[in-house]
């Protein structure tokens, strides 16, 4: 019984190839609409938590005004000096190094190209800190960095930018009047979790930025890394001590700065992509739903005609139970052929897009489990159920439907 | 014992006020071999008794034996089986499954019978020359005249060599010269294989083929006669 009712099936099939096609054209959709869009939401994720880790994950950045957030009020708060950064070197242990920094926003020229871009004044740990390599040159040294040399390191981007391919090592590039040596050339790391380019960036000795592009001695963050093993909550409440002595903050007063530990940055930023994977997945659920409704309303159009074929087969002898088999082979093919077209496609067209948006690919069977089940579910509910209440009446009342 | 026999058989169709009695106690009983033509007017209850007779539909009342097994006490899957083995049905408006080949349609019986591949399509193939259909296996109904497809549903129900042959109105969509084509097929396989075969029909051209004529009027038997069949031509 089983082998030939697969056959009856898969004749109804072929005989019905637009049919079939709208079914598992339904399926399709649904099924790419949601497996593309988690899994590049889960790639993002993937990709943010990524950069989170190159940040390196024992950072502190300390920054002037209160915490981000609702009610914060950072008007008025003092910036810190360079003594800040040595107390700190000098009273806190277990650093790895501390960078103070002060950034500008300048137009940079060199061979008759100019650039906007941020010019970044910190000391030789903002490098170590920041886990950047150098792709050729060296580091600006201590002598340069105490006499405010115009020495610079560039980023890839500046590199292109101004250099195109060449290697801007020994070059030199102008910044508003003056000039600078360009010493070395960093590593590519590509966007930050904020979307920014982190390789748009020349870096120079801080007292080189503080004289000639801000002219004054404040120092607008600080970069601290804690070395392994040694516990950053820690480190960070001997800050808070040390900055609201030095800033002579009263008992009840607010901090009027605030120190943000990586992870906590990375936790922000993950929070924020899985909110958006979560949104991605609703509005996939949508066209999953819409997906759901096309095969229904095939299905329920095609009530009609099947119904007489029902009686038909009924009445040259056919049991209910072979022509519900029938309905439910035919439905169980379409939709897993469609749910199987569907995950392929998907599979092809994540891989695509993942590799133009630059994020990983991340396979995850979960979606593709849920989508397929979804779509193949509402494939052979409203195949099958249609088609038991035509096999329950009589042959000659399902002829007669008209 | 009579191969067909209804006894006392009503049935009525809706409910309460809208209740419509379509056979009032119908007793009738059909001898292997013969041709019946059932006759009568519209709403007379012809084809309600052919219906019945053809497991197609059950009576409200009454009993109907075939070969002595009664009917009305058996399930929809034992009606199933008995129109599988015993029946052969041929309608007025041919149904056949459409874009399906004819060869596929008349050996649709067969599968459900689950017979082997190979004899499956012998069968097919000899009902479909049986018909005058030999060289049109591969046409779909819809490149089928309707004489043809007729035919290829009368094909279909004698592929399984059924006892009984019960056509309502087989030549109701036909012109007169399908319709007396049909008639001398019925004929044929009725002498030559020895199916019984009961026909609804309301033209008297089409009745004068059958040995047996039975007149329903207002779902009862009114009259029911023998008759001398017209020469058929060998």
């Amino acid at each position: 019984m089983i082998w030939n009712t697969l056959l009856i099936a898969l004749r109804e099939i072929r005989r019905n190839l637009l049919r079939a096609f709208l079914t598992i054209l339904g399926i399709v959709i649904g099924v790419l609409a949601v497996v593309t869009m988690v899994t590049l939401g889960n790639g993002a994720t993937q990709a943010v938590s990524a950069q989170v880790a190159s940040l390196g994950s024992n950072l502190l950045m300390v920054m002037p005004g209160q915490r981000l957030g609702p009610g914060r009020d950072s008007a008025g708060a003092p910036s810190f000096k360079l003594a800040d950064a040595e107390a700190i070197r000098a009273q806190i242990p277990g650093l790895a190094g501390v960078a103070p920094m002060a950034s500008s926003q300048v137009t940079v020229v060199a061979g008759g190209q100019n650039w906007s871009t941020t010019i970044q004044g910190s000391s030789r740990d903002w490098f170590h800190a920041g886990a950047w390599k150098l792709a050729s040159g060296r580091l600006f040294n201590e002598g340069e960095e105490r006499a405010g040399a115009a020495v610079c390191v560039v980023g890839e981007r500046v590199r292109k930018e101004l250099f195109g391919k060449q290697d801007p090592v020994g070059s030199q590039i102008r910044v508003k009047q003056f000039v600078c040596d360009v010493v070395g050339l960093l590593q590519a790391k590509g966007q930050s979790g904020m979307g920014r380019d982190q390789d748009d960036v020349v870096v120079m000795p801080l007292r080189t930025v503080q004289r000639r592009l801000t002219g004054s001695q404040d120092v607008a963050g600080l970069m601290i890394s804690v070395r392994d093993g040694v516990s950053t909550s820690k480190v960070q409440q001997q800050l808070e001590g040390l900055l609201r002595e030095r800033r002579h903050i009263a008992d009840l007063e607010q901090d009027n700065f605030n120190v943000m530990d990586t992870r906590q940055i990375a936790e922000t930023l993950s929070g924020t992509t899985q909110v958006l994977t979560a949104l991605l997945g609703a509005v996939a659920a949508v066209s999953l739903l819409v997906g759901g409704i096309g095969i229904m309303n095939i299905m329920l159009v095609s009530v009609t005609e099947r119904t007489r074929e029902i009686g038909i087969r009924l009445a040259i002898g056919a049991l209910e139970q072979e022509v519900l088999l029938q309905f439910l082979i035919e439905a169980v093919v379409l939709s897993s052929l469609g749910g199987l077209i569907g995950i392929l496609l998907a599979t092809g067209l994540s891989m695509v897009l993942a590799d133009l948006m630059q994020v990983p690919y991340a396979f995850d069977p979960g979606i593709n489990l849920l989508a397929f089940g979804f779509s193949a579910a509402i494939g052979v509910i409203f195949g099958y159920f249609p088609a038991r209440r035509a096999a329950r009446l009589d042959p000659i009342e399902a002829l007669r439907h008209e | 014992m009579s191969l067909l026999s209804l006894q006392s058989v009503t049935k009525t169709y809706g409910q309460g006020q809208a209740a419509f009695q379509a056979l009032a106690g119908v007793d009738l009983a059909v001898e292997a071999g013969d041709f019946v033509a059932v006759m009568g007017p519209s709403g007379s209850g012809k084809s309600t008794v052919m219906n019945i007779l053809g497991c197609l539909d059950t009576p409200s009342s009454g009993s109907y034996l075939f070969q002595d097994v009664h009917v009305e006490n058996l399930d929809r899957n034992q009606r199933a089986l008995l129109r599988r083995h015993y029946l052969g049905f041929v309608f007025q408006g041919f149904n056949l499954l459409a874009r399906t080949s004819a060869l596929e349609n008349v050996e649709l019986p067969l599968l459900y019978r689950g017979e082997p591949v190979a004899a499956r399509h012998a069968a097919a193939r000899a009902a479909l020359e049986q018909v005058g259909l030999a060289g049109w296996e591969t046409h779909n109904p819809a490149e089928l005249s309707g004489g043809q497809q007729q035919r290829v549903a009368i094909a279909r129900a004698i592929v399984t060599r059924p006892t009984v042959l019960l056509a309502d109105e087989p030549t109701g969509n036909l012109d007169t010269r399908r319709s007396h084509e049909i008639m001398e097929l019925l004929t044929r396989l009725n002498l030559e294989l020895g199916i019984t075969v009961l026909m609804v029909t309301h033209e008297p051209d089409m009745a004068a083929y059958a040995r047996r004529v039975v007149h329903f009027v207002d779902g009862r038997v009114d009259s029911d006669q023998r008759n001398t069949p017209r020469e058929t031509p060998a």
